[in-house]
C-alpha cells in the first residue's frame, strides 16, 4: 500500500531541528520548542504504529521509481515500532534537557543535533534500501560525534575519540559489505536482495559478505569482542546525552542485525553458531564486567552490552518464539536503559558525585524518589512480574525447544549476574549509610534548582517508569505486538511482497 | 586494470588498518581515510570498469546487451566520498582538541576514561 506519509516521523524532527537553530541564542524558545515537537511527533508515530497494525505494511517509493530502482521507505509492525520507541524516548531525555543540559551546551547547538540524530534514528528505522541504510547510519554518528564532545572536558574528549574511531570503522566495514554485496546481486533494495542473495550459488562469498554485515553492525551495536569502547565513552558526556545513547543508539544496530539477518542473509548453521557464541559471551563480559564498577554509569554502560547479548541470543536461536521475546526485550530495554541514565543523572544532580563508594543514604534522604528510581532498576533485573522477565521466559522456552542449552544457560547465568550487580547498587547507593560529601562548587545541586527544573527531572522517569510497569504488567497487549512482529521476522514475504509486489511462484 | 586496482585496493586497506594500530591519533586519523578511501574504490571496481559504455540505451532495442559501467556505484561513491569528507573532517578538529586538552598525541596515556570518578 503505498502512502507517503509514513515519513512524517523523519520530516518531523528535520523540521524540528531547522527551527531550532533559528532560535540558535534563545535558549528558552529552544526548549520549548524541543519538548512540543517531541510530543507532536510522538503524536505522529502513535499513528504510524496504529494505521500499520491496522492496514498492514505501508511503502512509499522515493520519487516514485518503481523498486528495486528507487528509495523505498517502508513501515512495517517492526520498523513504526521502534520509530515509536525512538519518539518515546526522545520525549522522555528532551524533557529531562531542559533540567539538567547546562546552558553553555544549549546555546552552542545541544537541541537542534539531537533532534538531527532522532531524525537519522528515524531513517534508519524507516528505510528499506541499504545504502540509504548507510546513509542514516552516518547522520546518526555524525550527530552523536558532536554530542559526545559538546563540552569538551577531558574524560569527554577522550572518550570520544575511541567513540569516533570505532564508530567510523563500522562505518568502513558496513561500506565494504555494502560494495561486495553490490557487486554480488547488482541490487541494493532490502527485499529484492532477499530474494536475489537467497538464489546464489556461491554460498562462501554469500557468508563472508554476511560476516562483514555482522562485524559493522556488531560494533555498533556493541557486541563481544567489539564492545570496548561502549564502557570507555558512554559515561562520559551529560546524563541526558548518555540517557539518548545508552537507548537507542546501540539498538539501531540490534535493529539493523534483526532486519539484514533475517531478510538478506538467512543464517544457515555456521552463522547460527557464531551468533549464539558471541551472543553467549556478549552476557557474559557484560553482566561481570559490571560487578566490578565502581562508577554507576559504567555500571549501567556494562549492563547495555550484557543486554545487548540477550538480543542477540534471541537472534541466535531463530525461532519465532525467541524472536518475539527478542523483540518484546528490545522495547523494554530502549525504555529501561533510557530511564536508568537518567536515574544517573538524578543522582548525580542530588549527590555531586557517580562514584558507588562515596555515595549511599539517598533512600533516608528522599524516600519516594528511592522508590521510583526502584521501578527501572528491578525492571532491569527482571523480577516478575516487571518487564525484563517476560522476554527470558520466550528464549528460555525456545531455547529447550532447540535444545540450544549453551544459550539457555547463559541467559539465566546473565540475569543473576544482573540482579547481583543490581542489588549491590541499591545497597550501595540507597541503603549504606551516606558520609557528609564535600559541596562541589561547580555543580547546582538539586535542592537549588528552581521547581520548574526539578520536575523536567523528575516527570520523565515517572514518565518511562509508569510505560515500564505497563510493558511488565500489561505484558499481554506487548506480546500481541511482538508477536505480531516476530511472525513477520520468521516469515518474510508480506514485507517482500509489499515492496515488489505479489511474488510470482514460477519465477526462481 | 582490475588486478591493479585490486592490489590497490588490498594495500589501501591493509595500510589503513596497519596505520589505526598504532600509537599516534595523527596516524589513527590516516588509517581510517586509507580505509575510506579503499572501500571507495572497491565500490567503483564492482561497477565494472569499461572504457566509452555508457549506460544509454540505443533507439533500436529496450535492454542493454553489451557490458556497460553501472551508474549506481559512481553515485554511491559520490555520496559516501562527501560523508566521509565531512566525517574526517570533524575527526581531524577532534584530534587537534584532543592534543590541547590531554596534551599529548599517544592513544596509551589517553586513560582518563578508565578512572574512578
Amino acid at each position: 500500500m503505498s502512502n507517503p506519509y509514513i515519513i512524517l516521523p523523519i520530516i518531523s524532527q528535520l523540521f524540528t531541528a531547522i527551527l531550532l537553530m533559528f532560535f540558535w541564542t534563545q535558549k528558552n524558545t529552544q526548549k520549548a520548542i524541543s519538548v512540543i515537537m517531541s510530543l507532536v511527533t510522538l503524536g505522529i508515530s502513535v499513528w504510524l504504529l496504529t494505521i500499520v497494525l491496522k492496514n498492514g505494511i505501508h511503502v512509499t517509493q522515493a520519487g516514485s521509481w518503481e523498486a528495486p530502482f528507487g528509495i523505498t521507505f517502508i513501515a512495517d509492525p517492526l520498523s513504526s515500532l521502534m520509530v515509536l520507541l525512538t519518539s518515546l524516548a526522545g520525549l522522555a531525555v528532551s524533557i529531562f534537557s531542559v533540567g539538567s543540559v547546562r546552558n553553555a551546551r544549549v546555546r552552542f547547538g545541544y537541541f537542534p543535533i539531537f533532534h538531527f540524530l532522532l531524525m537519522g534514528l528515524n531513517g534508519a528505522f524507516l528505510t528499506g534500501d541499504i545504502f540509504n541504510l548507510y546513509v542514516w547510519f552516518e547522520i546518526i554518528i555524525i550527530s552523536s560525534f558532536v554530542l559526545i564532545t559538546l563540552g569538551g572536558e577531558k574524560a569527554q574528549i577522550e572518550g570520544s575519540i575511541k567513540y569516533v574511531t570505532m564508530n567510523l570503522l563500522a562505518s568502513a566495514i558496513f561500506l565494504t559489505a555494502i560494495a561486495i554485496l553490490y557487486g554480488l546481486v547488482g541490487s541494493l533494495n532490502m527485499a529484492d536482495l532477499s530474494i536475489k542473495v537467497a538464489n546464489l550459488e556461491n554460498r562462501r562469498l554469500v557468508n563472508v559478505t554476511a560476516i562483514l554485515f555482522f562485524v559493522g553492525f556488531g560494533i555498533k551495536s556493541a557486541v563481544f569482542p567489539l564492545h570496548f569502547w561502549l564502557p570507555a565513552s558512554y559515561h562520559t558526556p551529560p546524563p541526558a546525552i548518555s540517557a539518548i545513547f545508552g537507548g537507542l543508539l546501540t539498538k539501531v544496530g540490534v535493529y539493523a542485525l534483526l532486519r539484514v539477518f533475517t531478510l538478506i542473509f538467512v543464517p544457515d548453521e555456521f552463522m547460527i553458531n557464531l551468533i549464539s557464541w558471541v551472543a553467549g559471551l556478549t552476557i557474559l563480559t557484560g553482566c561481570i564486567g559490571a560487578l566490578i564498577q565502581n562508577n554507576i554509569r559504567k555500571v549501567f554502560s556494562y549492563l547495555i552490552v550484557g543486554h545487548i547479548g540477550y538480543m542477540i541470543a534471541g537472534l541466535g536461536m531463530f525461532t519465532e518464539a525467541a524472536l518475539i521475546g527478542t523483540v518484546f526485550y528490545l522495547i523494554h530495554d530502549i525504555i529501561v536503559k533510557t530511564n536508568l541514565f537518567m536515574v544517573s543523572g538524578l543522582i548525580f544532580k542530588i549527590k555531586g558525585t557517580f562514584s558507588m563508594r562515596n555515595l549511599g543514604g539517598l533512600y533516608k534522604e528522599y524516600p519516594k524518589l528511592s522508590l521510583l528510581m526502584a521501578i527501572p532498576i528491578f525492571s532491569l533485573v527482571g523480577i516478575p512480574p516487571l518487564s525484563g522477565f517476560w522476554a527470558k521466559l520466550f528464549w528460555v522456552e525456545s531455547g529447550f525447544a532447540i535444545e540450544n542449552f549453551m544459550l539457555v544457560a547463559f541467559i539465566i547465568a546473565g540475569s543473576f549476574l544482573t540482579l547481583f550487580v543490581m542489588a549491590k547498587l541499591w545497597a550501595e547507593v540507597f541503603w549504606k549509610d551516606g558520609d557528609k560529601l564535600p559541596k562541589k562548587i561547580n555543580v547546582k545541586y538539586f535542592w537549588e534548582l528552581k521547581p520548574l527544573k526539578r520536575t523536567a527531572m523528575v516527570f520523565p522517569i515517572v514518565f518511562l517508569s509508569l510505560i515500564s510497569l505497563y510493558i511488565g504488567l500489561g505484558a499481554d497487549h506487548v506480546i500481541q505486538l511482538s508477536t505480531i512482529i516476530g511472525k513477520q521476522l520468521m516469515d518474510t514475504t508480506p514485507y517482500i511482497e509489499a515492496v515488489l509486489g505479489p511474488i510470482n511462484e514460477s519465477q526462481p | 586494470m582490475e588486478l591493479l586496482l585490486v592490489i590497490i585496493i588490498g594495500l589501501l586497506y591493509a595500510a589503513g588498518i596497519y596505520m589505526m594500530l598504532r600509537r599516534s591519533l595523527v596516524k589513527l586519523i590516516i588509517g581510517l581515510i586509507l580505509l575510506g578511501n579503499g572501500a571507495n574504490l572497491l565500490i567503483f571496481l564492482l561497477g565494472r570498469i569499461v572504457k566509452g559504455k555508457p549506460p544509454i540505451i540505443d533507439d533500436a532495442s529496450y535492454v542493454l546487451a553489451e557490458i556497460y559501467a553501472d551508474p549506481v556505484p559512481q553515485a554511491l561513491i559520490l555520496t559516501a566520498i562527501v560523508i566521509s569528507f565531512g566525517l574526517q573532517a570533524f575527526a581531524i578538529i577532534l584530534i587537534k582538541r584532543a592534543y590541547k586538552v590531554v596534551k599529548t598525541d599517544d592513544l596509551d596515556e589517553m586513560n582518563a576514561t578508565d578512572e574512578d570518578l
